[in-house]
């Protein structure tokens, strides 16, 4: 059963209370299968070896929403699981993903979802990811997420991902492989206060003619909390990727960002943008004149970039 | 009413005075035009009355209250409102944002479109676009315009508003200007070196070097200020 702070915890980081009537969800909570509804063309099945699930898409679904959110509201749970996800050609499908932690105990409460995404020719999937935790017990809040995912011909995966506050530790995986004509555009949302550290490792690789990647990282790194990306995007047929980090950096944080671009093909157009600095003076003295205080005017400037 | 009295501005840690005991009234309503050679002080002297940059010496007088030691925040609440001459952008906040986050309230669409109109702007097409890089400098400069028109303010201060924008919106923007200038509602200073705003004014005030060189009604700055461009172009011919 679901009480309040698990209600509060799921609508948080999927708007889950909102979702359609019709939409096959999952929902996770300290490290046991909660509550689960397959629909005629999204059939969700508990995997046999190990935890987690198959979300089998069949080819040809049309605009269907997939809840699966997580929620750990235990202290001490330590919870890894593999979700698998096979799209089927053609399809389009919105995968809503997400782990909420309420820690209010002393000892850690850890997340590690690993993702596959096996998506078929033509077919479109947007995933939004989001990690929150809260609680005021001394036991860190940790999240691990690994995402892979495969990308059949001309297949679109649209990834969002947002770490908005209270994870303590978080160690993000992400590695994407592109065929012929594919695309793969994520934007990944981080803010980091306290003393949290925050990595994040992502590969790209475009092994097919044509195919094409736009990441974006946006970052605010708060107090003493340190945050290093890793994002490699590399080009081995002929297509296009971008790689753009922003982070406003504050207070005494740590923001590195070590890029990587390779091109292993001539026609391989590879861009890295980076860049690291406070929140820029004439921003805050701009809206400081509409009768703004200086931290007024910073959450403003946070919330826009970020958002 | 606004008393600027005896100011003077070195930048900390200079001897370099930028603005050198400045002093002048600025009735509710009126429309005046700072202008002057580059260099010369406009800028500043309109921060300072922001409150964007503090005095070393002087005081500024509004509306019967001292607001010299007031912060940028307070004298905004009290309705003084500077349009920059290079505004900044945001990574993030839409046009339709900022215009209500400078009027106070959630603004509805058509309401953030008369403001966009009002600078030349087409407004659907821009209002859920960011301010960011995407947009070119002279629209970033009319939305700042925009910003400040979307203000209830006592004092709107714009620093060269035509600067960077092209001579189809400069129009559009002097007929807005007209407007301002004939409701009298608010009083308006304007830094520019347009002969179409300076037509505007009630008052002219020409600042070089730090310093008022000369201040008066339009009919008397205007010619004179055009005889001293002939005269300059006539130097420069010979």
């Amino acid at each position: 059963m679901l009480n309040i702070t698990d209600k509060t915890l799921l609508d948080t980081i999927s708007g889950f209370s909102l979702k359609p009537e019709n939409a096959a969800f999952n929902v996770r909570k300290n490290g046991q299968g909660l509550d689960r509804r397959s629909t005629e063309h999204v059939q969700i099945v508990s995997k046999t070896d190990k935890p987690g699930i198959d979300i089998n898409v069949l080819p040809g679904t049309k605009k269907e929403t997939v809840f699966i959110p997580v929620i750990i509201t235990e202290t001490g749970v330590a919870d890894t699981v593999y979700n698998d996800f096979y799209i089927g050609e053609d399809a389009d499908v919105t995968v809503i993903a997400g782990c909420g932690i309420h820690n209010s105990g002393c000892e850690e409460a850890r997340h590690d979802g690993v993702h596959r995404f096996f998506i078929g020719k033509n077919a479109r999937v947007k995933y939004i990811e989001k990690h929150y935790g809260e609680g005021d017990g001394t036991g860190g809040r940790v999240m691990n997420p690994v995402t892979e995912v495969f990308l059949g011909e001309n297949a679109v995966c649209e990834m969002e991902t947002a770490q908005i506050g209270g994870i303590d530790s978080t160690l993000r995986e992400t590695n994407a492989f592109l065929e012929a004509g594919a695309k793969f555009n994520v934007t990944e949302r981080l803010m980091t206060h306290g003393d949290q550290t925050a990595k994040s490792n992502m590969r790209v690789e475009l092994n097919g003619k044509n195919a094409s990647s736009q990441i974006v990282s946006r970052s605010v790194a708060k107090d003493r909390s340190e945050q290093v990306f890793n994002p490699v995007a590399v080009g081995n047929a002929a297509g296009r990727a971008h790689v753009q980090c922003d982070s406003i950096i504050m207070d005494k944080a740590k923001i590195r960002s070590i890029p990587e671009i390779a091109a292993n093909d001539a026609d391989a157009e590879i861009i890295h943008e980076a860049a690291i600095g406070r929140i820029n003076n004439d921003q805050l003295l701009k809206l400081m004149t509409f009768g703004m205080s200086e931290e007024e005017a910073e959450a403003v400037i946070i919330e826009g970039f970020l958002k | 009413m606004l008393e600027v009295k005896n100011l003077s501005f070195t930048v900390p840690g200079t001897d370099t005075g930028i603005i050198n005991d400045v002093s002048f009234t600025l009735q509710d309503g009126k429309f005046l035009v700072l202008t002057g050679p580059n260099g010369g002080g406009k800028s500043t002297l309109a921060r300072l009355i922001m409150g964007i940059e503090r005095p070393t010496a002087g005081s500024i007088v509004f509306n019967g209250e001292d607001i010299t030691d007031l912060s940028l925040t307070e004298r905004a609440k009290k309705g003084i409102g500077y349009a920059f001459q290079q505004p900044p952008r945001f990574k993030g906040l839409t046009v339709r944002r900022l215009l209500s986050l400078a009027s106070g309230r959630d603004l509805p669409e058509n309401e953030c479109c008369a403001y966009l109109t009002k600078v030349g702007l087409c407004s659907k097409d821009y209002l859920n676009r960011a301010v960011d890089a995407s947009l070119s400098g002279g629209e970033v400069k009319r939305i700042e315009i925009a910003t400040i028109m979307a203000r209830q303010l006592q004092l709107a201060i714009y620093d060269e508003p035509e600067a960077g924008i092209d001579l189809w919106s400069f129009s559009m923007l002097v007929q807005s200007f007209r407007s301002i200038a004939s409701q009298k509602n608010e009083s308006v200073i304007i830094i520019s070196h347009q002969e179409r705003i300076m037509k505007l004014a009630d008052e002219i005030i020409v600042i070089a070097d730090g310093k008022i060189r000369t201040q008066g009604p339009r009919d008397r700055i205007l010619p004179a200020l055009g005889r001293e461009f002939d005269v300059a172009c006539d130097m420069r011919g010979k």
